[in-house]
């Protein structure tokens, strides 16, 4: 709650003006049944038209101000809902887009999709509708409790002796409610991961026939949603009856005791009529709060699963910004050491330098830790032990803009996403058409966009699923080189194209990118043999360094790859 | 905002059709719904008698000081409380069923949907955003849910409380009535014309929800990209623009829709004023007593109550219809097309594959294969190489039926593909495609895939032959270990190698590799490709792949460019050609 309300303060004083327009429409909408009760009481024995006209006349003028009024502050109600959910939304997209990758793995990409939707959705209801009745209704309670005072005190009393038993109602079936609803929430994610899956796997499902199966797992999570939405529901709705009930005993013995008093000659009978009109007013008003309460259990269980995304501490730190190390190397790692998940060493012990403008390529067994390197160099991670240095300065010294603007990079299976080719490409940057153009031209993408219709305003289906494997790889390789990266970085990002294509590539990126420090990972070897140094690993290790034709003379598992590749046919 | 309001067509049309087709999952739940109907009747009948019994009381207390039998009181009070409580008692018990009926609804219609989708062509994948699917799975059936379990109950709440009162009303004073006369068209026609108007922003704000979600996962899955461009305030500022629209529009609906109410309170209001003044010239000319007109105004609060309350429900209604326009568009949607009701079962395929005169576009205009035939015999292993984008991976695509060719036939042992039932043509064969996928659950799950017949051995087994299986006992918990999310902090490579697990331990008579060991370091590949040739024995092998080292020994290569086939022959037979093949071969070597 308290997080919600961050984000209530700015509009704290347009709250009020809506608060005071609510009670205003809310006194007015009191004083109504008052009116009724005088005509009834007073004007309508008197038999005279004119008057009941008059105060008819007034009644309907107070109406009209009570709808003026409510529609007004509804108004602001659903503006100040509107503006905090929008901040709330943005914060809390803002907060997961600078976590950590590490972080991301951890919270797992489909809870936070559900809250960053269907979370902040219940949010915005709750923030909504608590404001439009959640004044209307207490307001109500309240002053014709006041009203019902004034009237009768003593009957008054009588029916606020219920109150405490609907307090306690409330208050036990919302404390329960709560959890309840995070579990529903929870099952929400669950249920929301099967979904993810299956659309992103629906050709492996297809091609293996397991549609069945994954119908069953989806029925599973289905099942288990339900049963935590029935567990919520029956728990919630218990408050309704109660308060029905309560209430209505309330006013069972408000007439009991009522009749006592006009009995004992204490009370007048129109005042029980009039009782009784208020007493409907309270009923209702009670019964708006419960209603609000439902809303809010969902809305608060939500707002704590948005809080607990928003309180995720950073954790990557920043090192102060030291002189920069005197060293010619451009990228530096030096004793590096890395896991993933602390049981299984990912990288050990890496050390290189790689001098500006040469190519560093990299290579090794599936798994060998390949990527991971580039994900430390990139600073996704950080290492466990030792120390990685770009133009002299330790990453962590850097802040991730400074860091990573030096780079142009493809990862592995990456990422493509709906807009255009162009916008793929520049992808939110200041780039030129014309920057755009070369990078296309050295990407060797050029000619298959000019076969489509419409070249780079073409639309890119959500994943790139309109273009060949071959076509993706590079339009991606032409994003990270239209920028003219200083560090240009190649995750095994041309394993698609054919060995033509990759040549023209490799030799553009000498002659067009001289002065960029190219680091290449590939499984083909013809892909970094021309690298002016080439690190081999194997299972997280350095076990080969140097250039191609030292490696073939020195390193075994090198040696063997190449082999492989070119059939072992002298060339 | 407000000026976009005006232009959206309303279609009143639409929303009765989409509550005709709601309607029969509420129907299907007759077990539970008649008995809540007769409980909600019941019950809303107690709370009904409740003004009979106080008026009663009222009425000896009208009697004034001295006249009241306290006795008359006491029971009358003491039957109201028992009335109260009784009815309370039923309406739990009806909210109950209530929520039992809505759930089974939401979760018939999530299964309904889920399996809809998994039947539907690959195509519409390929074209929708998986957020976007989420959404009308999470969040719109959840909004037709609320709707149906509160609404549904309200209206028929609120539809006794009105003819009840009405009736009461009757009994009291039928002239009063006349007042109804005026209010209650007024009440109607400010419904209808105000829930014409908010209708299309409830549509509106569904479909903003869905693009919002589609965005967010979609950016979501590619984190690392945008982190790795400084991206993050772009996109940042580029879903700020869809959560703009998407709290716009939800304003929008919301403000519109919470009009209904004090409008339909006004108009009760002006019904009371209108009743008071009739009631006096009644009063006048004695058609009326003071309790009377009392009690009158007692019912016409009653009466008035629903009407407003039914106000509420049709706005809520309408966010209900537009969510389930939403889910009824997917499940509108074709599945792929049924199989030919003379479609036969295949089994014991030999695994003779042919193509003829195949012509195929994945637009209708733009082809990418065209007059493609091929001839593939039992056991042989066929190489399809070329430039990317030439049209090899929807070989596999045609063959797998997951596209159909605009013209053309394949014939599997002399069989259409098309006479054949797409299960057990598919059973056929054992793709592995460059695009691996993971799903959450344990490495031992994500190899047996649901296989019931495969055992822990074989699973092992599977792994070893891939590569895999040192890998995964390096892991703590071995083949138990956890894949969340896709596989975080799994390497592409081995993901491939589960994901060419997984196919190892089909059986299958034709083999496709699509790109599979693209990720995969050459000497992994080739242990792969050991294991496989072993596997392939016996076996037809399409094999898509650009590392020309890894088909050499294929029976037939096949050069694919713009579609066609340019060369085909063996190895040795195309270099001596010394034409596309060979280019692309020798490339390879050059520096």
């Amino acid at each position: 709650m308290k997080f919600i309300m961050k984000y209530l303060r700015p509009h704290y004083t347009m709250m009020t003006v809506g608060l005071i327009i609510k009670i205003i429409g809310t006194l007015v909408d009191l004083l109504i049944p008052y009116i009724l009760e005088h005509i009834i009481d007073n004007v309508v024995p008197t038999k005279q038209i004119t008057k009941v006209a008059l105060f008819g006349g007034l009644m309907l003028i107070c109406a009209f101000v009570g709808l003026v009024a409510n529609i007004v502050a509804n108004r602001m109600a659903c503006a100040v809902a509107r503006d905090s959910t929008r901040a709330i939304r943005s914060d809390l997209f803002k907060k997961i887009s600078y976590l950590s990758s590490k972080q991301i793995d951890e919270v797992t990409i489909p809870t936070l999709e559900t809250r960053l939707t269907s979370d902040t959705y219940n949010v915005h209801h709750t923030i909504g509708m608590v404001q439009r009745l959640g004044v209307r209704a207490p307001i109500l309670l309240i002053g014709g409790i006041i009203i019902t005072y004034i009237m009768e005190p003593m009957l008054c009393l009588v029916l606020l002796a219920v109150l405490p038993f609907i307090t306690a109602a409330v208050v036990i079936v919302s404390k329960k409610g709560i959890p309840l609803y995070k579990k529903v929430q929870q099952r929400t994610d669950d249920m929301v991961g099967t979904v993810r899956e299956s659309a992103q796997g629906i050709r492996v499902i297809k091609a293996l026939s397991r549609v069945e199966h994954q119908n069953k797992k989806f029925d599973e999570r289905n099942k288990r949603l339900n049963a935590a939405e029935l567990k919520s529901g029956y728990v919630i709705s218990l408050t309704t009856p109660l308060m029905n009930a309560f209430l209505n005993i309330g006013m069972s013995a408000v007439i009991l005791v009522g009749a006592l008093r006009v009995n004992g000659g204490k009370a007048e009978p129109g005042m029980i009529i009039a009782f009784m009109s208020y007493f409907t007013i309270i009923l209702n008003a009670m019964l708006s709060i419960t209603r609000i309460f439902t809303m809010f259990s969902k809305g608060a269980a939500s707002a704590d699963r948005i809080a607990e995304i928003c309180a995720i501490e950073p954790d990557i730190s920043h090192l102060p910004k030291g002189e920069r190390e005197n060293t010619d190397a451009f990228i530096e790692f030096r004793d590096v050491t890395f896991s993933y998940n602390g049981t299984r060493q990912n990288l050990n012990n890496i050390s290189f330098t790689l001098k500006k403008g040469q190519t560093l390529g990299i290579i090794g067994a599936t798994g060998s830790g390949k990527s991971t390197l580039i994900q430390l160099l990139l600073r996704f991670y950080d290492p466990d032990n030792g120390k990685i240095l770009v133009d002299g300065y330790d990453v962590r010294s850097l802040t991730s803009e400074e860091l990573r603007t030096r780079f142009g990079t493809v990862l592995q299976n990456d990422f493509i996403y709906a807009g255009t080719l162009i916008d793929n490409i520049s992808f939110g940057r200041d780039i030129s058409e014309e920057e755009v153009t070369t990078a296309l031209d050295n990407a060797c993408a050029s000619e298959f966009v000019s076969t489509l219709g419409d070249g780079v305003d073409h639309w890119i289906n959500t994943k790139g699923t309109n273009l060949s494997g071959g076509q993706r790889q590079r339009v991606l390789i032409s994003r990270a080189l239209s920028v003219n990266p200083e560090i240009l970085i190649l995750d095994d990002s041309s394993s698609a194209l054919d060995y033509k294509t990759d040549a023209t590539l490799r030799s553009n990126l000498r002659k067009n990118y001289e002065n960029a420090t190219k680091v290449i990972v590939a499984q083909r070897v013809s892909s970094i043999s021309h690298a002016d140094r080439i690190l081999v690993l194997d299972n997280g290790r350095v076990v080969g360094d140097g250039t191609h034709d030292e490696l073939i003379s020195s390193c075994d598992i090198y040696r063997e790859i190449s082999l492989s590749q070119i059939g072992g046919e002298a060339q | 905002m407000t000026t976009n309001n005006t232009n959206v067509q309303t279609k009143p049309t639409i929303k009765w059709g989409v509550l005709r087709k709601l309607l029969p999952y509420l129907w299907a739940q007759k077990a539970l719904l008649i008995p809540s109907m007769i409980l909600v009747a019941i019950s809303s009948g107690l709370t009904l008698a409740g003004p009979m019994l106080s008026g009663e009381a009222i009425k000896e207390i009208e009697l004034g000081k001295g006249k009241i039998n306290i006795d008359t009181v006491i029971f009358f009070c003491a039957l109201m409380a028992i009335f109260y409580i009784v009815s309370s008692l039923l309406s739990y018990i009806n909210s109950i069923i209530m929520i039992r009926i809505s759930k089974k609804i939401s979760f018939n219609m999530r299964k309904q949907v889920f399996s809809h989708l998994l039947s539907l062509p690959v195509s519409y994948f390929d074209k929708n955003q998986t957020g976007d699917i989420v959404s009308r799975l999470s969040y719109d059936i959840d909004t037709i849910n609320t709707s149906l379990s509160t609404d549904f109950l309200a209206i028929i709440t609120s539809a006794i409380t009105i003819i009840g009162s009405f009736i009461m009303m009757i009994i009291v004073s039928p002239p009063l009535i006349l007042v109804f006369a005026i209010t209650l068209p007024l009440s109607i026609w400010f419904i209808k014309y105000r829930s014409q108007k908010v209708r299309p922003l409830f549509r509106r704000r569904s479909a903003k929800l869905g693009e919002l979600n589609g965005y967010a996962e979609e950016m979501l899955s590619g984190q690392k990209t945008i982190k790795a461009y400084n991206r993050e305030e772009t996109i940042i500022k580029r879903f700020d623009s869809r959560n703009d629209e998407a709290v716009n529009t939800f304003y929008e609906a919301e403000y519109q829709g919470s009009v209904i109410g004090p409008g339909v309170n006004f108009i009760s209001n002006l019904s009371m004023a209108l009743v008071s003044m009739f009631g006096t010239i009644l009063l006048i000319f004695d058609g009326i007593s003071i309790s009377g007109i009392s009690k009158f105004i007692q019912y016409s609060r009653r009466f008035s109550g629903p009407v407003g309350e039914f106000a509420n429900i049709i706005a809520d209604l309408q966010s209900a219809t537009s969510a389930a326009e939403r889910i009824f568009r997917v499940l509108d949607e074709a599945p792929e097309k049924t199989d030919a009701p003379d479609a036969v079962t295949v089994a014991d395929v030999k695994g003779c594959v042919t193509f003829k005169d195949i012509k195929f576009g994945y637009e209708e205009n733009k082809t990418v294969i065209s007059d493609f035939s091929l001839n593939v015999k039992p056991g042989s292993t066929v190489a399809i190489v070329g430039p990317t984008g030439a049209g090899k991976t929807t070989i596999a695509n045609l063959l797998m039926r997951f596209y159909d060719p605009q013209s053309g036939d394949i014939l599997l042992d002399d069989k259409s593909i098309y006479d054949i039932t797409r299960d057990s043509l598919r059973r056929s064969f054992t793709m592995v495609l460059q695009d691996t996928w993971l799903f959450e659950g344990t490495i031992r799950d994500n190899i047996a895939f649901g296989n019931e017949n495969v055992t822990d051995d074989d699973v092992i087994r599977a792994a070893k032959t891939a590569g895999i299986h040192d890998y995964v006992m390096s892991l703590k918990d071995g083949y138990d270990t956890v894949l969340s999310d896709d596989g975080v902090n799994i390497s592409k490579g081995q993901k491939q190698l589960l994901n060419i697990s997984r196919a190892l331990l089909s059986d299958a008579p034709i083999l496709i590799l699509d790109e599979a060991t693209s990720n995969v370091d050459s000497r992994t590949e080739q242990m792969i490709q050991k294991a496989m040739l072993s596997l392939m024995v016996g076996r037809t092998s399409f094999v898509i792949a650009h590392r020309l080292s890894t088909i050499k020994n294929a029976d037939v290569i096949l050069v694919i460019r713009n579609g066609q086939i340019a060369e085909s022959g063996k190895h040795d037979e195309l270099l001596a050609k010394n034409g596309v093949y060979a280019s692309l071969y020798n490339s390879q070597f050059q520096n």
